[in-house]
């Protein structure tokens, strides 16, 4: 998966936010619309989109767009 | 590997004891404008039973073991074992099954123990029940599974309280020569044990002054290191992956298909999750029943309780195949595949002080 493709069903993940707004350099735990909620999705997102199982770690130490990529597919 | 194929023990009763009173989420004090009605969206739970302070998940458990054991008939005297299964004892010592055995009057060549287990609880409480019937020298078993999770979660804590509800329950299983086999498929994982913990009151952390002190976490969320924490995202994590893996394990050792049962039984975690498991695993929702919108998450009771919140009377679930999957505390995870041919009672009760 692209960071592009990837970008594309992140966003998805949002309810607010659209598509656009999303950067590999988005902070993306202080857009408005991130929540707990998001952050269940993210990891429900790169366990059914990705094929990958990740813990709370990769969410907190997450900072853009690019590093949770970097991070679910390292 | 923690497979087990049970013969000749059959699963003849399911009650299921909840509080009569119950607390609405949407009415939760420490919910800003709004937020209610999204937590219980996303949630699916409305509402839960708690019990009063008096009341213990033995004292639930007993009165569902009472009303089970008037309705299938059993003598008192031919019960061999009782097993407990509870995250909330009555007393550090000794084992709540002793205390079980009496008030339920039977007798002292009973065996009886205690499994500190939660949320897969009643798997795992079947497993060792059947084991123990298996070898044929003992007849009958009485397993009580139950949880009083509003014992020991702050109710200061939005993001735990509004979850969990209290409730106990008593399945009946007993050697029956030719009943259809049982199929358990078990596994533990401690490397996640502090996923979901109490802290203190126990040997390591002793109950101390500094046990009782308020932190506050974040806004909403005020804990003190007697009650229980969870890791929500690992232990979400953990469920997606888990869950769907336990059950085609034991779909394949049972060599059934995922189509073949007719219900699949979830521990009710809440509704994002389930329904994130029951698609993972391609089951239509028509056979996954849920309870969690009116009792939430009761830890180990919810396979039991969601049996009797769904089917009203044993003709209903009689001859029926049904995999009963659980994951949660430990982290823990298993699931039971179970053909109930000689069912012959489930009832829900609610707990009434008066008819102790």
């Amino acid at each position: 998966m692209t960071l592009n493709e990837f970008m594309d069903v992140l966003a998805e993940q949002f309810e607010d936010t659209e598509r656009e707004a999303f950067t590999p350099q988005t902070r993306f735990k202080e857009l408005d619309d991130w929540s707990s909620l998001t952050a269940l999705s993210v990891i429900a997102m790169a366990d059914e989109e990705c094929g990958v199982s990740i813990n709370s770690d990769v969410v907190n130490n997450a900072q853009t767009v690019e590093d949770l990529y970097n991070l679910i597919f390292a | 590997m923690a497979h087990q194929i049970i013969r000749n023990v059959a699963t003849v009763g399911i009650t299921t004891c909840v509080p009569s009173a119950i607390e609405e989420n949407i009415s939760q004090p420490f919910f800003k404008e709004g937020e209610a009605e999204k937590v219980i969206a996303s949630t699916g739970i409305e509402r839960r039973r708690i019990a009063p302070p008096n009341v213990t998940a033995s004292d639930l458990c007993f009165k569902a073991a009472e009303k089970l054991l008037e309705e299938i008939g059993w003598a008192r005297e031919d019960i061999d074992g009782l097993i407990f299964v509870s995250q909330s004892q009555d007393y550090l010592m000794p084992a709540t099954s002793c205390i079980l055995q009496h008030r339920l009057g039977l007798p002292v060549s009973c065996c009886t123990f205690d499994i500190s287990y939660g949320c897969s609880g009643w798997v795992y409480g079947m497993s060792v029940a059947s084991s123990m019937l298996a070898a044929g020298t003992m007849k009958k078993v009485l397993l009580l599974v139950g949880d009083t999770p509003s014992k020991f979660k702050s109710r200061k804590d939005k993001t735990a309280w509004p979850l969990f509800g209290d409730a106990g329950t008593a399945t009946a299983l007993e050697y029956q020569q030719g009943a259809p086999e049982m199929f358990f498929s078990l596994f533990v994982d401690g490397s996640k044990f502090d996923s979901i913990i109490i802290r203190d009151g126990g040997c390591r952390h002793p109950f101390s002054t500094s046990s009782l002190e308020e932190k506050e976490i974040e806004e909403g969320v005020v804990r003190r290191p007697l009650d229980s924490v969870m890791n929500g995202m690992n232990v979400f994590s953990f469920g997606l992956k888990r869950a769907p893996e336990v059950v085609n394990d034991v779909l394949a050792l049972s060599q059934h298909q995922v189509d073949d049962p007719d219900y699949y039984i979830f521990h009710q975690a809440n509704m994002f999750m389930n329904e994130k498991i029951r698609k993972k695993l391609g089951i239509p929702a028509e056979k996954v029943p849920y309870s969690m919108k009116d009792y939430g998450n009761t830890s180990c009771a919810t396979i039991p309780l969601t049996i009797n919140t769904t089917f009203g009377t044993a003709d209903m679930l009689r001859g029926k195949t049904v995999v009963g999957t659980a994951f949660g505390v430990g982290l823990s995870w298993g699931s039971v595949l179970l053909t109930l041919d000689n069912l012959k009672h489930l009832s829900l009760i609610e707990y009434n002080e008066e008819s102790i």
